[in-house]
């Protein structure tokens, strides 16, 4: 028996800011699924079960916080589940709930991801003193700029390629009211002079820290045939992981990324990702995540990706958006981080992503990794049903 | 009631042979409250108990934001009663660090009069024979209240009769000075054991050698050791000796002081594969400018007393390794 097709009909989020104290951490997923259920004119009742997700339980320090949001995702009577896969859970958290209506075990599910981050400290939550193990001994971007160095080795990429990344997402960000970083005076030459945290990393290329939630509505054919607004079809969608670290890891291009995207473009008959995507919604927590990401997702042979970026093909305007919607250098509550790059790529070929609609996009994809380029997900969602 | 008097239960004792250190994790999270749940918490601080009225007509004690069995959001506030019923309890014998009462007391479940939910506390008695369900008790309210669910110090058993009717009063939960946030400091308590083969690794260590392990089908040298080849699946029981000599592979420039770290900066955060080790270990680069270190830069550990790793690692002084020889050992 063929699977049932899988429709988004509803994406709601909220905004995203430093710290949400006005709204409890019920109050906040709350706040991202109503919005979800209003555009898919959906309401409680309408949905036969929830999944969600979000990063490890101590970013808020609320051990299985799924246990007490029944209520305020109006799940009681219903399944509700929850995923983990540390930052790609938002991405693999949505491809739980796109299963369970492919496979047509629910009609409509509602799935959401959020991240409180004020009421913890993430830093902290990820570098938790093992005895015997030496420290990491670099902080946040420590952990990724060595990778950072040598993809510039391999690739040979000038390196002014970073901030070229870092003011074209924040850019774009103030094109979406939702976004946390609104930088309206930033310039390219403020990025290229912002202070060097961990060389080659900036200050203007990191991301924020957010609070914020995200949702959207799945459902199947009939579905979407009662949906207000147009529909994003899910055209392939796929998870892989790898160990953290082991003898062989490459960590400039995973091989469980360059798998993990290559499984969603078979089975979304994609065989020239560079020209047959519209626009591209990728995890890019440092700036130079996106050359990176460019060449493991296939859209550039490896060694060129940071031309794609320079040659401004993944700017707003180019022929290949990245991140039209600034993307995690202007967002990031993590565990949200994933299910936003995949409902931002929903919005674009909906047609509703507001100024920062890439015009006439009818494919596009969403990407989301996390646990040390351990876990990726991604999905290819379209304007047209997939045959 | 047979009285039980549960040990704390220990953790599983290590071979004798495996290190094993305690690992407290404590961090102080801070929760914004919102509406609801502010309000009954600043109530608490002002000796005013709050409910909320769900969507069937039952009061909710403590409120919820959303309704328990239809998910609407609530907002009609009540007060109830300090006083109530014990509708179920369980006697604990050895209170633990941070509980409400420092001697043997029940955990109860009171239902507030004019609630129709319970709410779960601690009732101070003196015995396990002193509590039984359906007694009356009333709150206790701590001297010094900030604010939180510690403001209700205890519930104690109350000799009054029970009221004729309790119907709750209306509340607009508006208080002079609402609390939104709370401070909630957590705490957790582990004994960490290493493994066999981390052990090894770290005996070795005490002897200046570093000890890596073979997988027998790949081949590949890990460190440190962790008794399996995360690739191969199979157990690695070859002992190697790596290093102690190796190469940067790559590495970051840190410019600012990462917490708890009693480095200055600038400094060079490396990743070094030690010769004949699979993969890098992650390290200090000294005894050059921070701003001279390169890819390919070969490097030896620099031992400091009473240290179990290697303060840092500083030039050998040899010709920088070919790229070719390192380039799958990033």
């Amino acid at each position: 028996m063929s699977k049932e097709p899988v429709a988004v009909v509803g994406i709601g989020q909220t905004a995203h800011v430093a710290a949400r104290r006005d709204v409890s951490l019920a109050g906040l997923v709350r706040e991202a699924a109503r919005r979800a259920l209003d555009d898919a004119a959906l309401d409680w009742r309408d949905i036969d079960a929830v999944v969600i997700g979000k990063a490890p339980d101590f970013f808020e320090g609320v051990m299985m916080p799924e246990l007490f949001l029944a209520d305020a995702l109006g799940a009681v009577g219903k399944p509700l589940l929850r995923v983990h896969t540390a930052g790609s859970v938002g991405g693999s958290t949505a491809l739980v709930a796109a299963k369970l209506v492919a496979a047509r075990v629910h009609r409509t599910v509602l799935t959401l991801a959020f991240e409180k981050q004020s009421e913890s400290n993430a830093m902290w939550g990820l570098s938790l003193p093992i005895p015997f193990q030496q420290p990491l001994l670099a902080g946040a971007g420590g952990f990724f700029a060595p990778h950072v160095r040598a993809y510039l080795r391999r690739s040979k990429a000038p390196d002014h390629i970073g901030s070229l990344v870092a003011y074209k997402d924040r850019r774009n960000a103030l094109k979406n009211p939702y976004a946390h970083l609104h930088e309206v005076d930033l310039t390219l030459e403020k990025v290229r002079s912002s202070p060097m945290l961990w060389d080659p990393i900036r200050y203007s290329e990191t991301c924020p820290s957010s609070d914020g939630a995200c949702a959207m509505v799945l459902t199947d054919t009939a579905g979407a045939a009662r949906s207000p607004h147009p529909p994003a079809w899910l055209h392939g969608g796929a998870m892989r992981s790898e160990p953290t670290l082991f003898a062989g890891k490459d960590f400039v291009s995973p091989r469980a990324g360059r798998d993990c995207a290559a499984d969603v473009y078979r089975q979304s008959g994609i065989t020239d990702p560079r020209r047959e995507i519209d626009a591209v919604e990728m995890y890019v927590p440092f700036s130079w995540y996106e050359p990176m990401w460019l060449e493991n997702l296939g859209f550039a042979a490896e060694g060129e990706g940071w031309r794609l970026t320079e040659s401004g093909a993944t700017a707003l305007d180019g022929d290949l958006p990245v991140n039209p919607s600034g993307g995690v250098l202007s967002t990031n509550p993590i565990g949200a981080s994933g299910m936003l790059r995949f409902a931002e790529a929903a919005l674009q070929v909906r047609g509703r992503a507001g100024e920062h609609q890439i015009d006439g996009a009818r494919r596009a994809l969403g990407h989301a990794y996390g646990g040390g380029a351990q876990f990726f997900s991604m999905w290819l969602v379209g304007a047209d049903r997939p045959e | 009631m047979p009285e039980v008097t549960p040990e704390p239960t220990a953790p599983p004792a290590a071979p004798e042979d495996v290190l094993t250190a305690p690992l407290v994790v404590e961090f102080p999270f801070t929760r914004s409250l919102g509406p609801v749940r502010g309000a009954f918490l600043t109530g608490l601080r002002e000796r005013t108990v709050l409910g909320i009225r769900a969507t069937d007509g039952r009061v909710v004690v403590p409120p919820t934001e959303y309704d328990p069995e239809t998910g609407e959001e609530l907002s009609t506030l009540v007060e109830v009663a300090p006083t109530g019923t014990v509708t179920t309890w369980a006697w604990n014998p050895t209170p633990r660090r941070g509980q409400p009462l420092a001697t043997p007391f029940a955990w109860v479940l009171v239902r507030l009069d004019g609630a129709d939910t319970a709410l779960l506390h601690a009732l101070d008695a003196p015995g396990p024979d002193a509590v039984r369900t359906g007694m009356r008790v009333r709150v206790r309210w701590a001297a010094d209240r900030t604010g939180a669910i510690t403001d209700l110090a205890c519930f104690v058993p109350d000799d009054a009769p029970a009221p004729e009717t309790a119907e709750p009063a209306p509340h607009h939960g508006a208080f002079d000075d609402p609390v939104t946030g709370i401070t909630v400091p957590a705490r957790l308590d582990y004994t960490y054991a290493p493994g066999r083969a981390q052990t090894r690794y770290l005996r070795a260590l005490g002897d200046r050698r570093t000890l890596g392990e073979r997988c027998p089908v790949c081949r590949k040298v890990y460190v440190p050791p962790r008794g399996a080849c995360p690739t191969c699946g199979v157990a690695t029981a070859e002992q190697v000796e790596v290093g102690p000599r190796g190469t940067v592979t790559t590495f970051c420039i840190v410019n600012i002081k990462a917490r708890n770290l009693d480095i200055e900066v600038p400094y060079v955060y490396a990743h070094i594969a030690l010769d004949g080790a699979g993969l890098p270990l992650h390290a200090r680069i000294g005894g050059i400018p921070y701003d001279q270190v390169r890819m390919g830069l070969r490097v030896e550990p620099v031992w400091r007393d009473g240290s179990r790793y290697p303060d840092h690692y500083r030039p050998t002084g040899e010709p920088d390794a070919d790229y070719d020889s390192y380039k799958e050992l990033i």
